[in-house]
């Protein structure tokens, strides 16, 4: 009975935080659309004199033609070499020279080109990344060597790895037919053919006004911003040719799978074990806001369920973790990790991981523990002022993947009206065998 | 065309920006140096803490006692357990994140202002009366020890633990932080409160605040948070001699690219030439995208997706470090490269249009760092502990425009040291003449 009350006194106290929290003034965030279908995005921030400039397009790796794995990030690194107006490396080397610093990032949905720059050198930046949109212009030599380079980024990121190996076939095997089941930077044998063509077809297909979404970030106005987007990205016109985004969809997935990686590099084995489950969708985001509370109840840290069952009520586990993937085009992944403590094997460890979460579906969640969270979330949306570089991207990555500016902004109200019986039904729903991967990364010769 | 003429010309052209941050510098009735900096426009606070020592004070024996003490401040303080710690830090929707390093334990915390006071005691619970529950110290051990595992099968952490190794032999900096799966399994609950008292001690605390805080109020909690730690601490280590020839020290691991840790000796930071020879590493490799070494090993070779050095001035040894990593059967010309590299820097210096390209981006860059309250308070607190004045915001850039050529020219000659250059590979090298 005290008991009781003490908890309602708790879950009082929070809710009063959170709706002080609630108070924050909306986010400095203007959206318009040039007349040639580019949308432009301006978060603003005025306490220091940086602008981030970023150009968004909606094509990744999952957009890619079937044998090219690899090649939407190889024209990434490539779009650093030259222009008409520009000669190879100019670019990076401007931005360098004004102070600045600047990248590119590619992923299945997505490649993304940004500068950070002070305020006063943002027509410059769009200058150069407007140029580069349309005018691109390769030679052979460019060809060669950069294809060294991310041949050389493979081995880095995933040859030497065997984590990343082992990520790379759970993903394989969890797509029977979607290029989310391609890794992004590409698999080795298909990288080693892309040429000059294949990048070059991939530019005239995708990047294109209509195909792209301008996001400034910093100190600057929406006023200030919109004549020089029109003066640069608002003169090249839309690809009326531009593809729709239809990707090979996954049929049922109605068989459990097992994948099991032996390498004489693992130190430390894990069971890995990925669901096929709902990505965050326009207008419909309500299943997935339950998934990521989901993700937060079973795997946020060290009061999370799995952390208590497998970590401090019992010690099969020296790490355990849940995570899910909302921002994505396509159908996603829910994916559970177990790090087994010394003395305890890999199938012990699952059989611990899978009774933990029987047992979470019989019994539900802690209410007191739901709060705590929903106030973290709440506070997160004030420590992000903090950060205005990182609102931008939040719009970038939400924009490119099938989200509307209205869903980014009702996403944080979305996840607060979660209730318990919202997560326990996505729980239900997603913890499906027959959708799911299972996997063991082993050391080489070592048998379970 | 035009547009392109307007670019270059703003590419001449003065950054005209300064970082606009105005610092205040108090000490506390406490005798804390607490560095400030008022900013009300977020309803919450960044707070940075650095304790100087860090690992470095751990003895051999007691190897990686000040890593296994930081990883348990937040398991448990005061009346309450590791999970209750957890739990009411999540109530309070607050930060806090320990870490230790060769020369420093850093506490960087974040909290709303709503719930400041709360935060604040939670936060001096875990650094006045951390628990280090027997459970908790059982648990951390354990993933600390699949951690060192870890290490021991990663071609990263073999190239740097024997690059270390090599530099720095017997000295605190030549063992690895987290300590060896021996000493870690033998540490005791006293060790773990005998390295607290030896770093978190207020003779060698460095405060930084930003956020929505005032100066009285900043001054009253942090004597608040801090003033029950004891006054000093453990002796710090002593100067480290830096021992490397030149040389490649190969070790087999079998993995298609190998990893490349290399370097010579370096530059104190309080060194007359240390901005000569910043702006010196800047242009040869610390430069990202338009240093030489990048230039070289990945534009015009292919040789690799990333190279890069940096000046490491720690507090008792100086050096200068780099790394790459290539396939195997590349490995040898990316390090045929670098040598090149390294001696040409040294015989000829830099030219006068690098030199112009390194200083605007210096100049221009810094004031870009100062964006956040996060970013400026870990700014302002490794300002305070490397002995910086609070003004060397708006000394540096006129201290990077005054570096010349024959400045540049006369660091080259003293600093690079082709005969004093090492490499330590891990993998397979094909070609590569090992001097072990």
């Amino acid at each position: 009975m005290i008991r009781i009350v003490t908890l309602t006194y708790g879950v009082v106290l929070m809710l009063a935080g959170a709706a002080q929290a609630g108070d924050l003034p909306p986010e400095p965030v203007t959206t318009f659309t040039l007349d040639n279908g580019m949308m432009v995005v301006v978060a603003e921030d005025h306490r220091a004199p940086v602008v981030t400039h970023m150009v968004w397009y909606r094509s990744g790796s999952a957009d890619e033609p079937v044998g090219q794995s690899g090649v939407a990030h190889f024209l990434e690194h490539l779009l650093f070499k030259g222009t008409d107006r520009l000669e190879p490396g100019e670019f990076s080397a401007t931005v360098a020279k004004n102070g600045g610093s600047d990248n590119a990032f590619t992923s299945y949905d997505y490649t993304a080109y940004y500068q950070r720059v002070a305020s006063d050198r943002l027509e410059l930046m769009m200058q150069m990344e407007s140029d580069r949109m349309v005018n691109l212009r390769l030679g052979e030599g460019d060809i060669a060597t950069e294809r060294a380079v991310i041949i050389e980024e493979r081995n880095q990121r995933v040859e030497n790895n065997p984590s990343a190996l082992f990520g790379e076939q759970i993903g394989a095997t969890q797509y029977l037919n979607h290029r989310y089941g391609v890794p992004i930077i590409g698999w080795r044998h298909e990288m080693d053919a892309l040429d000059l063509n294949d990048a070059l077809d991939f530019y005239h297909l995708h990047y294109a006004p209509n195909n792209a979404i301008l996001v400034v970030a910093g100190d600057v106005t929406p006023e200030a911003v919109r004549p020089l987007a029109e003066k640069y990205y608002g003169s090249i016109p839309a690809n009326t040719d531009l593809p729709l985004r239809l990707r090979p969809a996954e049929p049922p997935q109605i068989a459990e799978r097992r994948v099991t990686l032996r390498d004489a590099r693992v130190a430390q084995p894990y069971v890995s074990r990925s669901y096929l489950a709902q990505e965050r969708d326009s207008g419909a985001q309500h299943k997935a806001a339950a998934l990521e509370l989901l993700a937060e109840v079973l795997g946020g840290g060290t009061t999370s369920y799995l952390t208590e069952k497998l970590q401090f009520d019992t010690q099969v586990a020296v790490y355990t973790g849940a995570y899910y993937t909302g921002l994505a085009l396509d159908s996603t992944t829910f994916d559970l990790i177990i790090v087994p403590a010394e003395g305890v094997t890999l199938a012990e460890a699952e059989a611990a991981l899978d009774k933990v979460l029987a047992d979470f579906l019989a019994t539900g969640i802690d209410a007191e523990h739901l709060a705590r969270i929903k106030m973290q979330l709440r506070a997160s949306e004030i420590y992000a002022r903090d950060d205005v570089g990182g609102i931008g991207n939040r719009y970038g990555r939400a924009l490119t993947q099938g989200l509307s500016i209205a869903d980014v902004q009702e996403w944080p109200d979305i996840l607060q009206a979660v209730s318990e019986a919202d997560i326990m039904a996505a729980a239900h729903e997603v913890f499906d065998l027959r959708r799911s991967v299972t996997g063991w990364l082993m050391q080489e010769g070592v048998s379970q | 065309m035009m547009r392109f003429v307007l670019s270059l010309a703003l590419c001449m052209a003065a950054l005209p920006l300064r970082a606009e941050v105005e610092v205040q510098e108090i000490t506390t009735p406490g005798g804390v140096q607490l560095w400030l900096v008022e900013d009300h426009s977020i309803p919450g606070v960044a707070l940075e803490m650095r304790f100087r020592g860090g690992s470095s004070l751990d003895t051999a024996e007691k190897g990686g006692a000040t890593n296994l003490m930081v990883g348990l401040l937040e398991e448990g303080a005061a009346d309450l357990d590791a999970r209750g710690f957890a739990r009411r830090q999540e109530e309070l929707a607050a930060s806090f994140k320990y870490n230790v390093f060769d020369d420093a334990l850093t506490v960087s915390a974040k909290f709303l202002s709503e719930n400041r006071a709360d935060s604040l005691a939670l936060l001096r619970d875990s650094l006045i009366a951390p628990r280090f529950d027997g459970d908790a110290v059982e648990r951390v051990r354990a993933q600390v020890v699949s951690s060192l595992k870890s290490d021991e099968k990663d071609p990263q952490e073999i190239a740097t633990r024997a690059f270390d190794a090599l530099a720095f032999g017997d000295h605190p900096y030549g063992r690895p932080k987290q300590g060896t799966l021996a000493s870690v399994a033998a540490l005791t609950r006293d060790d773990l409160l005998a390295a607290k008292a030896g770093v978190m001690a207020r003779d060698r605390l460095y405060v930084s605040l930003v956020g929505d805080v005032t100066a009285q109020e900043a001054t009253a909690l942090v004597d608040v948070l801090v003033g029950d730690l004891p006054a000093t601490g453990a002796p710090l280590p002593g100067r480290a001699e830096v021992a490397l020839a030149k040389g490649v020290t190969v070790i087999d691991f079998d993995t298609p690219q190998s990893v490349v840790v290399f370097g010579q000796s370096g530059i104190a930071m309080d060194d007359p030439d240390f901005f000569a020879a910043f702006v010196l590493d800047h242009i040869l490799g610390g430069g990202g995208f338009e240093s030489r070494l990048m230039q070289e090993v990945r534009e015009k070779r292919g040789l690799t997706y990333g190279i890069y050095t940096y000046l490491a001035s720690k507090d008792q040894a100086e050096l200068w470090m780099g790394s790459v990593a290539s396939a195997n059967d590349r490995v040898a010309e990316a390090i045929e490269v670098i040598r090149a590299e390294w001696q040409r820097i040294r015989e000829s210096g830099v030219s006068e249009q690098e030199l112009r390209d390194a200083k605007t981006y210096l100049t221009g860059a810094y004031p870009l760092r100062f964006d956040g309250n996060g970013p400026i308070a870990n700014i302002m607190v490794g300002m305070q502990i490397q002995g910086m004045p609070a003004d060397y915001i708006t000394t540096r850039n006129p201290r990077i425009n005054a570096v010349t050529q024959e400045d540049i020219a006369r660091v080259a000659q003293r600093l690079v040291d082709p005969e004093g250059l090492r490499f330590v590979v891990v993998g397979r090298p094909v070609g590569l003449a090992a001097s072990n």
